[in-house]
């Protein structure tokens, strides 16, 4: 299993990220700088992390999504490489085209940094294989642009589809339908608001992330 | 040629920034503002050559995210 972490300029979850994916799977993965026009040969799975990248200029995730990297990343998610996006990644893959809808200002317009209940809607995917369905988790979510939008033409057919991965038990910021994270139509790409790598170890003051990266990761070495 | 470009969010998309104004607004006392909606203004220099396509497709690939905003382009 080879991983892979993007490091945008204004990343700042690049490091939990990666120290997660070294704690589930044993092995660090490769870390990948924005400007980078390619992505190392051979990658199973890449993570975008949380952060800032830009300094959110225009939009949240918009000028990463452009960024050189990310064309080779939305090559390889058309390949089904694994890609999860955290938070900003979440942002940059729904800027990116990646994933449908957008990120918006929270309803309530504060930053809301604190540990929130989500609801596991699918527990069918390489992400939350290791969840039961509807089981409630308690995950750390860090955000001003959390606000989950898009019509509901798309909201329909991303219920239809059993894409919605995890959804808000509490309404957090606004996001339509409570949506919290959502898979791309392959179910290789899973954007997220809600930080798993910050629920890994039992210091992190809960663990209930990371059942998410063993799934992936399982998944990805028995494949 | 200098270009200004004005991107909204579309009509029913919710402008919590835009709500929050006007609250504030009213708590000024400010009386008979129905609504307010908050957007961006662009302005840039570009070459007189430019064609409409080239700054249709600036908007659509960066300057706006057409998911949610609109745009509207203004030549000066």
């Amino acid at each position: 299993m080879r991983a892979a972490v993007i490091t945008f300029p204004g990343s700042n979850c690049d490091r939990d990220m990666a120290v997660a994916i070294e704690a589930v799977s044993g092995k660090a993965p490769l870390r990948v700088w924005h400007g980078d026009a390619e992505l190392p040969a051979g990658l199973d799975f890449i993570a975008l992390p949380g952060g800032f990248s830009y300094g959110d200029y225009l939009r949240s995730g918009a000028m990463a999504a452009r960024s050189p990297v990310m064309q080779s990343v939305i090559a390889a998610a058309a390949r089904g490489v694994a890609v999860l996006g955290v938070c900003n990644g979440f942002q940059v893959l729904t800027e990116a085209g990646l994933l449908p809808g957008a990120l918006m200002r929270n309803a309530g317009q504060t930053f809301i940094c604190r540990t929130v209940p989500l609801l596991v809607a699918n527990n069918q995917s390489i992400f939350t294989s290791g969840y039961d369905a509807g089981q409630t988790i308690h995950v750390p979510v860090a955000h001003h642009d959390g606000n989950y939008f898009a019509d509901e033409a798309t909201l329909d057919s991303l219920e239809g589809e059993g894409r919605v991965a995890f959804r808000y038990a509490d309404a957090v910021n606004g996001s339509r339908r409570d949506i919290a994270g959502i898979l791309n139509a392959g179910g290789n790409v899973l954007g997220m608001m809600p930080h798993p790598e910050r629920a890994v170890e039992s210091a992190h003051g809960g663990t209930d992330g990371r059942a998410l990266f063993e799934s992936v990761i399982e998944a990805l070495v028995s494949a | 040629m200098k270009v200004r470009i004005f991107v909204n969010l579309k009509p029913g998309v919710l402008d919590p920034q835009g709500r929050a104004v006007h609250h504030a607004l009213e708590g000024l006392g400010f009386a008979g503002v129905a609504d307010v909606r908050i957007g961006r203004l662009i302005e840039m220099d570009v070459a007189d050559s430019t064609s409409d396509a080239a700054l249709d497709e600036m908007c659509s690939k960066l300057l706006a995210n057409m998911v949610i905003e609109n745009y509207r382009i203004e030549k000066i």
